[in-house]
């Protein structure tokens, strides 16, 4: 478990930036993780989360600005730093030639830890709900067990912070709610999560806290509810179909109107004049909701296509 | 911005974070030793079978002992030299892509320093335990044999670490497996060539010879032939040097290409 006397920000970045040769990619970010929590790095792809996510590990050294993590100076102390860390990386690197239980094995040796130390493999199993297959070959795996080795191999030195790429990127609805539970189960055992997403959904139901970045750059931080609350109406009616853009919003007071592809979504603070304009959208699909963080981060970090 | 203190180095930091890569990669080997074994060291039995008989009928003795004898001392040798270099090609390769087995370990304190000593002690290892099987059949066939022989092991151990930091160079610029092929074939394949693995030396035009000489594999030759044959090597410190001084040039150019590779 944690450490009784603990700082009150797991990671705290100021000016954090890293450039390579085609640009810079991490640009000046501030960030303060507060310990406990669970902390969501939000963005298109090649927004510089993975970059980010690797400088808080200590795999790549910032060129610029000040990174702090469990109280750890980095890139100075980045092993004694990952010795507290559990990481689940985006892509498995789970070991192919070992069985469920040797991966566990092998990978608490890398921590110089021996069979009496750190939890027990029975218990990492068993929060895996990988018992029956502790034999098995990586092989056999379905792509939810192989993400549940991967979570439960990460908590083989008991960290107190575990960061995760793309915890869910690829699993199945059912396999995705089996790790969000785990993770929820991981917050209240007293550990700090960080992790990256484009789930906005995930986001929005594991995070206490998000950042949302973009071309390298911090551009909305808070808890998901509230950067919603601050950014957007809190009504929109989406408008799907051909004529959806052509629609006449003339005489009506307190509307914001945003297209996405084919969608034409507009924007009210209170629900009245959205059933106007519903009135006179013959022919076409219209879905009234709440906003939420998707429409958020598709005003942020605008309508284009990320390849 | 101050680096890291382990990229700023010039030099590897040698500790014992290497022995559960080292461990890792036996392991697995342990897992897979049938294939293993019949690959790197049925295949240099089956050279020395067939070539040992067919030209022993034809050449008779070379340097003073049968061809076969010479034939075994020198694929003891080659065997090393290949055992590792595809250990650190083809095998290491796929750790640090395919499989991420290096990513997996520089999620943990494990450096890329750590890892680098764990792959070339690990390939040294290899060769070893495939140098101690040729061994074992040369010298049941009465072609070797001698104290020599536990002379002769940390020698082809030197030739293993050697090898396997050259393989890790290649291995560090190498953008898949095809570039290999470059290396096999413009370095490895001349030397097991030209280093007095088949044939002497002093059966090449002079240049040639020299040239060989320039090279490790010739210097394990010249170290190993004599000791597991009954004799004694010559100018054993400069033979030892010459390998010594590519394998550590060959260890610090790997670790300091694979830092900058995978800490970019």
């Amino acid at each position: 478990m944690p450490a009784p006397a603990r700082a009150a920000l797991a990671v705290e970045a100021v000016g954090l930036t890293k450039t390579y040769d085609v640009g810079t990619v991490v640009d000046a970010v501030d960030l303060a993780v507060p310990t406990g929590i669970c902390f969501g790095l939000l963005g298109p792809n090649g927004a510089g989360k993975t970059t980010t996510l690797r400088m808080t590990l200590g795999l790549t050294e910032p060129s610029a600005g000040r990174l702090t993590v469990l109280g750890h100076e980095l890139p100075m102390e980045a092993q004694r730093l990952r010795a507290r860390v559990g990481v689940v990386p985006q892509f498995d690197s789970l070991d192919p030639d070992f069985t469920v239980r040797e991966n566990l094995v092998s990978y608490r040796r890398y921590f110089g830890l021996g069979a009496d130390q750190g939890p027990r493999i029975d218990d990492l199993l068993g929060f895996a709900n990988l018992e029956a297959r502790a034999d098995a070959r990586i092989t056999t795996l379905s792509g939810g067990m192989k993400r549940r080795l991967s979570l439960a191999r990460a908590l083989v030195n008991d960290p107190e912070l575990v960061v995760l790429d793309e915890p869910t990127t690829g699993l199945d609805p059912q396999a995705r709610q089996n790790i969000w539970q785990r993770l929820r189960q991981l917050k209240d055992q007293g550990r700090t999560l960080l992790l990256t997403t484009h789930y906005m959904e995930e986001a929005e139901r594991l995070c206490d806290r998000l950042a949302i970045i973009d071309h390298g750059k911090l551009i909305a931080e808070g808890p998901p509810t509230s950067l919603v609350a601050e950014h957007l109406e809190p009504h929109v009616l989406e408008l799907r179909g051909e004529q959806a853009r052509s629609i006449d919003l003339g005489g009506i007071d307190g509307l914001r109107v945003e297209d996405v592809a084919d969608t034409r979504l507009v924007y009210a603070r209170s629900e009245a004049p959205l059933h106007q304009v519903m009135e006179r959208a013959e022919g076409l699909t219209t879905i009234l909701r709440r906003a939420n963080l998707e429409d958020l981060f598709l005003r942020l970090t605008g309508h284009d296509l990320r390849d | 911005m101050p680096a890291t203190p382990s990229n700023e180095r010039l030099l590897p930091r040698l500790g014992l974070g290497f022995v559960p890569v080292w461990q890792r990669n036996f392991l697995v080997w342990r897992k897979l030793m049938l294939p293993s074994l019949l690959g790197n060291f049925g295949e240099p039995l089956l050279y020395l079978l067939l070539l040992g008989y067919g030209f022993g009928q034809l050449v008779g003795e070379v340097n003073g002992v049968p061809y076969m004898v010479f034939l075994a001392s020198g694929i003891l040798c080659s065997s090393a030299m290949m055992g590792s270099s595809f250990e650190g090609l083809y095998s290491a390769f796929t750790r640090m892509s395919a499989q991420r087995t290096w990513d997996a370990m520089l999620n943990t304190p494990l450096g890329v320093d750590d890892i680098v000593l764990g792959e070339v002690v690990w390939a040294a290892s290899k060769a070893c335990i495939n140098a101690v099987a040729i061994m074992a059949v040369a010298a049941a066939m009465g072609l070797i044999g001698g104290a020599g022989l536990l002379l002769a092991l940390p020698v082809l151990i030197l030739a293993g670490l050697c090898f396997a930091s050259m393989a890790l160079v290649v291995t560090a610029v190498s953008p898949s497996y095809d570039f290999f092929l470059y290396y096999i074939t413009l370095a490895l394949t001349p030397m097991l060539l030209v280093s007095g693995v088949f044939f002497p030396l002093d059966a090449l035009p002079t240049p040639v010879a020299l040239l060989a000489y320039l090279l490790p594999l010739a210097h394990v030759v010249e170290l190993v032939r004599p000791l597991v044959t009954g004799g004694t090597p010559s100018h054993v410190l400069l033979h030892l040097a010459v390998l010594v001084g590519y394998g550590s040039v060959a260890f610090v150019i790997a670790t300091r290409l694979l830092r900058r590779r995978l800490g970019g």
